[in-house]
């Protein structure tokens, strides 16, 4: 049995990353660079949708969903729930994806791009689910450099022994 | 809060080990805190991190984000994981004698 309060440090996470939209790719990445900055040991696997995190031309056009997305308020956090009609607006999600990479700018959150390699360079993995690749037709050139390898779920399961795996 | 005796100076700890005041902080102070943390010698490129952290430190309050950290003090990720094995961010932070950083990136 474990706790939070248990003294044991964790060692390892691999964390899978399985959606796409801003919201769906962003915690992945915080929590696999939060390990790296304790020293954690961070594996980051992106499977179906979330494999745009690490394809070359779509990695910086990730956006927040505004329709289906009974949370989304406008103009900020505390604003007005924005209508369903509304968020399905031409524009909308790109301007409220704009909105909020001003203010993840200001804490130094950076674009998926820059951060995907700033995992990387502090010693964390990133692969592709190989089930995703074959059904997209994706070949390695659509990948940027440094997500290492695709994986099957089997191989997965092998880089994550002895860790935690967290699931987003 | 811990009160130490280093380079014949009482220095004050939180109960993390980070320094309470960061003006009690000199070079002979992080070369024991560094030895502490297994990092057996400091050199110029340790200098520039911790330099960078304290200046950041002075002016905000709070210890940079790594990423301010890589891109503004000109030591890029991969070497600043280099030169603080096991986690940059705090064990800068403690090496620098300024508080646990707060921010998550």
């Amino acid at each position: 049995m474990s706790s939070t309060s248990s003294p044991e440090k964790i060692k390892k996470v691999s964390i899978i990353v399985s959606r796409g939209s801003l919201d769906g790719v962003y915690p992945g990445l915080i929590m696999a660079n939060g390990a790296r900055m304790e020293g954690i040991e961070a594996n980051l696997f992106f499977t179906f949708f979330g494999l745009y995190a690490v394809l070359k031309e779509y990695q910086d056009k990730i956006k927040i969903a505004t329709v289906g997305n009974p949370a989304m308020r406008v103009p900020d956090a505390k604003g007005f729930p924005l209508p369903t009609l509304l968020g399905a607006l031409p524009g909308m999600s790109a301007f409220a994806t704009k909105m909020m990479q001003k203010e993840m700018e200001k804490l130094d959150i950076p674009p998926v791009s820059e951060f995907t390699q700033m995992i990387a360079d502090a010693g964390g993995h990133l692969y592709a689910c190989k089930a995703t690749v074959d059904m997209f037709h994706l070949t390695p050139d659509d990948f940027v450099p440094h997500m290492e390898r695709v994986l099957t779920v089997g191989d997965f399961y092998e880089l994550s022994a002895g860790g935690q795996i967290i699931f987003t | 809060m811990a009160v130490r005796t280093l380079n014949n100076k009482p220095i004050e700890f939180d109960a993390e080990g980070f320094m309470t005041n960061y003006k009690d902080w000199d070079l002979e102070v992080a070369k024991v805190i560094a030895a502490e943390e297994g990092i057996a010698s400091l050199n110029d490129r340790h200098l520039v991190v911790l330099n960078f952290m304290r200046k950041e430190f002075e002016a905000k309050g709070d210890g940079p984000s790594i990423r301010k950290l890589t891109k503004e003090s000109g030591v890029p990720t991969k070497e600043l994981y280099e030169l603080f094995p096991g986690g940059p961010a705090k064990k800068a932070a403690k090496i620098a004698g300024i508080k646990k950083p707060h921010g998550c990136i």
